[in-house]
């Protein structure tokens, strides 16, 4: 298998956000949960968002979707402004949310029926799409997994079967919400060499919302810890790990290092909103 | 004994000693048996009059079903239009709970007195007492759809309708069929309930018809054709709930 990470490619980036924010009303009042967020994420780069939960990680995944819309400021994707939910974005959660009713074939090819109807271009020839879910269940080790249904898989290979779900259409923009997160940790760190060789194979932008800084250090090219009420961008680290990462690479000096002064910057983020 | 032999036999077992203890104790305390007559003069009474029986089972089993047919249209509809729509949900959910708040028993005099004495109160009392559960079940399968999965489909440009569709639908059938076996037993007990009042044909006609000659074991034999009727709907709808929705019953 080829484990070569190709390098973010030069020019226009994929996703940038411009003084982005975002507040919402409740009876209590205006909550700003997201305020003067700018960024810029190279096309084919991964990004992962850390910080004290309730800083607007999700929020902020969810305005790069179009799921929610901006209050303040703008983001664009691929050159056009976000205005509505994307259409060419893969999602992953914490929580698997595949359809029970369905079998692990039929669950991952549930994007191309919504893409077909659509008559979106990106949808296959029908005949093709059981060959290209078989060959993506295979690259995260479900060969054979085809007929299966959900409630017979262990919580890996739920996510496995998520992560195919969100990468069968070909997406340009990956969007994961702690997605391993309910996984065991030996189950986790598979997961981060899964992701590494997936990207390793076809190109897609990555959008990463974590609380395992682990899990930032290894996938993510940029780091960038969102804090405070709003949430604003406290801090942002390129991870300068070579690629193909390894998990030793991880804990070694130069990620502990990282993943210290990480820690060091989100700590008191913490103390302050306790 | 298996698990199985236990959950037929016991039951079985126990009925039959309750008739055995019931024979017995009639016969022997010398009770009236217009008071409480001894289960083999009741089946005696079924026997004789197994036609009549057959007729009024039919009836009511017709009228049941009927007014069941009509309560799942009506609760489908509105349970989508609630699940699916929160300003519908709003309007509307309140209102439902309060009118299922009222013992349907009372509506009845309303009934006959705009559609007269038979079948269509029967039906109507039985439509009025089964659409509830429907509604609610559908409109909570529909309501509880998890947000992530809803984001996963609009992040592929799906519509409202496409998730209603491929995911609303599909998710809401387990307890779509668990409310069908809820309410065509409450269907039943509107039909009953009606034709007790205010009817010319149907097994609570008959019981009423019955307790008014103080024919105590005819009124006993419609209780039991009454039993057998409600076990074998909620029966035979458990078994369509189980084979439609295999997939929700986690071994």
């Amino acid at each position: 298998m080829d484990d070569r990470y190709p390098p973010p490619a030069a020019g226009r980036p994929a996703i940038v956000l411009r003084d982005v924010g975002f507040a919402y009303t409740t009876a209590r009042g205006v909550t700003e949960a997201l305020a003067r967020v700018s960024l810029e994420v190279p096309r084919g780069s991964t990004v992962a968002f850390v910080g004290p939960s309730g800083c607007g990680k999700s929020t902020l995944l969810k305005l790069i979707a179009g799921l929610l819309a901006t209050t303040a400021g703008t983001i664009v994707v691929d050159d056009q402004p976000v205005g509505g939910p994307l259409k060419n974005v893969g999602m992953a959660f914490q929580n698997p949310v595949l359809l029970p009713w369905r079998s692990v074939l039929d669950n991952v090819l549930l994007p191309l029926e919504i893409l077909r109807e659509n008559g979106d271009p990106r949808a296959p020839a029908v005949g093709l799409w059981r060959e290209r879910a078989v060959a993506l269940l295979a690259t995260v080790g479900l060969t054979g997994a085809e007929p299966r249904q959900p409630r017979e898989l262990s919580g890996g290979m739920r996510q496995r079967v998520s992560l195919c779900r969100a990468l069968i259409h070909e997406p340009a923009l990956l969007l994961l919400d702690e997605p391993f997160a309910a996984l065991d940790a030996f189950t986790r760190e598979e997961m981060w060499e899964l992701y590494q060789r997936l990207r390793a194979q076809r190109e897609f932008t990555g959008v990463l919302v974590t609380h395992d800084l682990r899990e930032a250090v290894f996938l993510a090219d940029s780091i960038y810890v969102l804090a405070g009420h709003p949430g604003r961008l406290a801090h942002a680290h390129e991870v300068g790990l070579a690629r193909p990462r390894t998990l030793a690479q991880v804990y070694g000096v130069e990620g502990t290092e990282l993943m210290r002064r990480l820690r060091e910057q989100i700590r008191p983020a913490r103390e302050t909103a306790a | 004994m298996g698990s199985r032999a236990r959950r037929v036999v016991l039951p079985v077992a126990v009925f039959v000693a309750i008739v055995l203890v019931w024979e017995a104790a009639v016969t022997l305390l010398r009770v009236h048996p217009i008071v409480l007559p001894p289960p083999s003069g009741v089946a005696v009474t079924m026997v004789r009059t197994a036609g009549p029986i057959a007729y009024h089972a039919w009836h009511t089993l017709v009228t049941t079903l009927l007014g069941f047919a009509a309560a799942v249209g009506l609760g489908l509809l509105l349970g989508f239009a609630i699940g699916s729509s929160a300003t519908v949900n709003a309007a509307l959910y309140p209102l439902l709970v309060g009118f299922n708040s009222i013992p349907k028993a009372a509506v009845v005099p309303l009934l006959v007195m705009w559609f007269g004495i038979g079948t269509v109160p029967a039906v109507l009392t039985a439509f009025l007492l089964a659409f509830f559960p429907v509604a609610v079940n559908v409109a909570v399968g529909l309501a509880t759809l998890e947000t992530e999965l809803r984001d996963v489909l609009r992040s592929l440009g799906a519509s409202r309708w496409q998730i209603f569709r491929k995911v609303g639908v599909p998710r809401t059938m387990p307890l779509f069929f668990a409310s069908l076996k809820v309410a065509v037993s409450s269907a039943f007990v509107g039909s009953v309930i009606s034709e007790t009042v205010a009817a010319n044909a149907g097994i609570g006609y008959l019981m009423a018809v019955a307790a008014s000659d103080f024919n105590t074991r005819l009124a006993f034999g419609g209780l039991a054709v009454l039993a057998a009727m409600g076990v074998l709907l909620y029966g035979v709808f458990a078994v369509i709930e189980r084979r439609m929705t295999a997939w929700a019953y986690a071994e």
